[in-house]
């Protein structure tokens, strides 16, 4: 293993891969967990990649930022002078790209556009869509630029947990179509890379039960396909209740004229049954995140951000998910 | 004042117990709820309408499924049992979509055994049947025009795909179409036309050079079965075309309606507000939106600001932990019922005219028929 390719631990934040594979069912904040991970790891006069791959636009829109080329781009400044620097892989430009580097093809590149060669190419063979966004990432992952990395860190944030295996599992995917050749190559090179403890996939969810249920699938499916998972990382926490019991409706009505607030039938009742609601979902949380427990792996906790994902949410996350270490 | 009372309330039972929509599909953003809303409704059309309803679901939750009695991914549409239709008159219906298989049986119906098995043995077949971008929304669609053309159910609810994007779901006939007609292919054919004389005979100078390119970066064996996989095809491009484009028809006819769910959260809302866009200009009838998830305070009156600070007080003055507790929780609550609502309203101010409907978040998960009937009684009567 060269210099290049040691995994490294920025400042012992007990993040030790290179790539940072960020999955997750849609809607648990893989994005923001991504995003908020790159911030993480740049701290420090680090410099790391973000780099989406669905044509999404996510991290754009996270950042309120106009749609991002495929070219790597300043995203954020990080916490004591590092840098996020973003990135929107394309399966059609990084066909280009590659057959570009092998073939000089220059003009005849954009005829083939024309022609609907690279929309075809990359649409027969889902497979070769994925070895070449994947193939971007592991260029990036490991692109050096004198004695230097280009990135301390890339972080990917990846297709969802129900495409995670197929979308990673490039070798396969394309081994039954392409027998030889550069492809083939390619994504054992791709396939490499992945399977080495220089890349973790982390698994993002929600203390609910169908994330929760599809985190637990989607890691023994990457398990078996013989990827190094990172952690579980738990999005949208609240604080524990420091009393954690039920409440009486008499004890809430005494609390309420103590506080100096309405103490009507109303607004007992109503507020007697939220805390119910509270309770039956806390204990749901609970057994929920004891699923998760059994699973093993290092987990971290992310708060429930009550003003949504801005800047300064992001920065929380950022810092929840080093702390966490 | 909640944003959502902007928009018009969308009555659901009415979409239901209109006898002339025959289709309802549910779309949004992954993770929203749309399975279980397409079931909560399919359940209410049968045993509140009395309608003879079949609902397709795409990959749904394992618990959802077995408590609609779906244990296998057979294809076929199955009875429901055990639910209470005897004063309705109805009955629910309810199939998981099995995408290759629905993909193999289009290519049985447009070809012969011998070809069928061509194609099957193809491993370019294998692998867009399996994995093609666009292929579960295509199946679906589909899967659709098949229920339809049966014309068993008098109601069809048809859950979405979790595609990447939602417009997969409507682009998927129209891309998958272009890929079979397109000029590619009909290069790639020429040999299989000219008796496989040369791959490549009929080509420009950039065309030339791109067989060139091909042949290098993927092999004289891939090439191979392309050429056979796309010769195969070619018997069925007419057939898959006509199909596409008959279900797309049938997507834009008054009998069918488009629910839009979302929850109130940014990427769901932006998801559903890009649908109902694509709807307008591709001219398919909206009937409107279930905002999923909407957390409401019970006491709407006490402020999340009121809540903390008199949780505050009573902390200093001790022994009164438990309603502390509740007041905390409450401010939570009510915070995020506000953020809630700024969020909701993205999509009212962009489509004041879309009617909309919010479903209270439930303390647990859905996973059985009381479950999905609770839900369906909560969207038809917030």
């Amino acid at each position: 293993m060269s210099a290049a390719e040691r995994p490294f631990d920025p400042a012992g934040t007990g993040w030790s891969a290179r790539l940072h594979v960020v999955t997750g069912k849609g809607g648990t904040g893989k994005t923001s967990v991504a995003a908020a991970l790159a911030l993480a790891l740049a701290a420090g006069g680090r410099r790391t990649l973000l780099v989406e791959v669905e044509g999404r636009q996510g991290i754009a829109q996270l950042f309120g930022i106009d749609p991002l080329p495929y070219e790597e781009r300043h995203l954020a400044e990080a916490p004591e002078g590092g840098e996020v620097r973003a990135l929107a892989v394309d399966a059609e430009e990084a066909l280009l790209e590659y057959l570009d580097m092998f073939y000089k093809l220059g003009a005849a590149g954009r005829a083939l556009r024309k022609l609907g060669a690279i929309d075809f190419a990359t649409t027969i063979a889902p497979g070769l869509r994925d070895v070449l966004l994947t193939g971007k990432v592991k260029e990036a992952t490991t692109r050096t630029s004198g004695q230097r990395r280009a990135y301390d860190a890339v972080v990917l944030d990846a297709p969802p947990t129900g495409r995670i295996g197929r979308f990673l599992n490039v070798t396969a995917e394309t081994a039954r179509l392409a027998k030889v050749g550069p492809i083939k190559t390619q994504s054992e090179g791709v396939a490499a890379l992945l399977r080495s403890p220089m890349t973790a996939v982390h698994v993002v969810t929600l203390l609910e039960e169908m994330p929760v249920q599809e985190t637990v699938d989607a890691i023994a499916d990457l398990t078996a396909l013989g990827f190094g998972i990172g952690k579980v990382i738990v999005n949208g926490t609240r604080p524990p209740l420091p009393a954690g019991r039920a409440v009486t409706a008499a004890e809430l009505k005494r609390g309420l004229v103590a506080a100096g607030l309405p103490a009507d039938r109303d607004t007992v009742a109503g507020l007697h049954d939220e805390a119910r609601d509270q309770v039956i979902r806390r204990e749901l949380e609970d057994s929920l995140r004891a699923d998760l427990v059994e699973l093993g792996l290092p987990m971290v906790e992310l708060p429930l951000l009550p003003d949504g994902v801005d800047r300064a949410g992001l920065a929380a996350l950022a810092q929840a998910l080093v702390r966490a270490d | 004042m909640p944003s959502e009372d902007a928009a018009p309330q969308l009555d659901v039972d009415q979409i239901l117990a209109d006898h002339g929509v025959k289709i309802i599909v549910c779309c949004g953003a992954g993770g929203v709820g749309k399975t279980t809303t397409a079931a909560a409704l399919a359940l209410r059309a049968a045993e509140q309408h009395g309608r003879r309803t079949v609902v397709l679901t795409i990959d749904p939750a394992r618990r959802l499924a077995q408590s609609l009695g779906l244990t296998e991914l057979d294809n076929t549409p199955r009875q429901v049992k055990g639910i209470d239709v005897e004063s309705s008159g109805g009955e629910l219906h309810a199939m998981m979509l099995d995408m290759k298989r629905t993909f193999d049986d289009v290519v049985l119906q447009h070809t012969d055994p011998a070809k069928a098995a061509e194609i099957f043995a193809n491993p370019f077949y294998q692998a867009m049947s399996s994995t093609f971008a666009g292929t579960q929304e295509y199946m679906a669609m589909e899967k659709l025009g098949q229920l339809h053309a049966r014309g068993e159910w008098d109601l069809i609810v048809v859950d979405t795909p979790p595609s990447r994007s939602a417009l997969d779901f409507l682009d998927a006939p129209a891309r998958l179409s272009r890929f079979l007609d397109g000029r590619m292919l009909r290069l790639l054919l020429a040999p299989a036309r000219s008796g496989g004389r040369s791959m490549f005979s009929l080509v420009t100078a950039s065309f030339g050079m791109f067989s060139k390119v091909v042949q290098k970066v993927l092999g004289a064996q891939l090439l191979t079965d392309l050429s056979g996989f796309v010769a195969a095809l070619d018997s069925m491009f007419g057939g898959f075309r006509q199909r596409a484009e008959q279900t797309y028809r049938i997507l834009q006819a008054r009998e069918t309606a488009f629910l839009l769910v979302a929850t109130p959260e940014p990427d769901a809302v932006r998801e559903a507000a890009y649908f109902a866009g694509r709807l307008r200009d591709e001219r398919m009838p909206l009937s409107g939106l279930v905002l999923n998830r909407v957390h409401r305070p019970a006491v709407p009156e006490l402020d999340a600001e009121q809540s903390r600070v008199a949780a505050e007080r009573l902390t200093e003055l001790g022994g009164h932990e438990a309603t502390v507790d509740v007041l905390r929780a409450h401010a939570a609550l009510a915070r995020q019922a506000v953020r809630e609502q700024q969020v909701a309203a993205r999509f009212t101010e962009a489509f004041p005219a879309v009617p909309a409907v919010s479903v209270t978040a439930q303390p647990a998960d859905v996973h059985d028929v009381d479950g999905l009937r609770t839900i369906g009684a909560a969207i038809s009567r917030p």
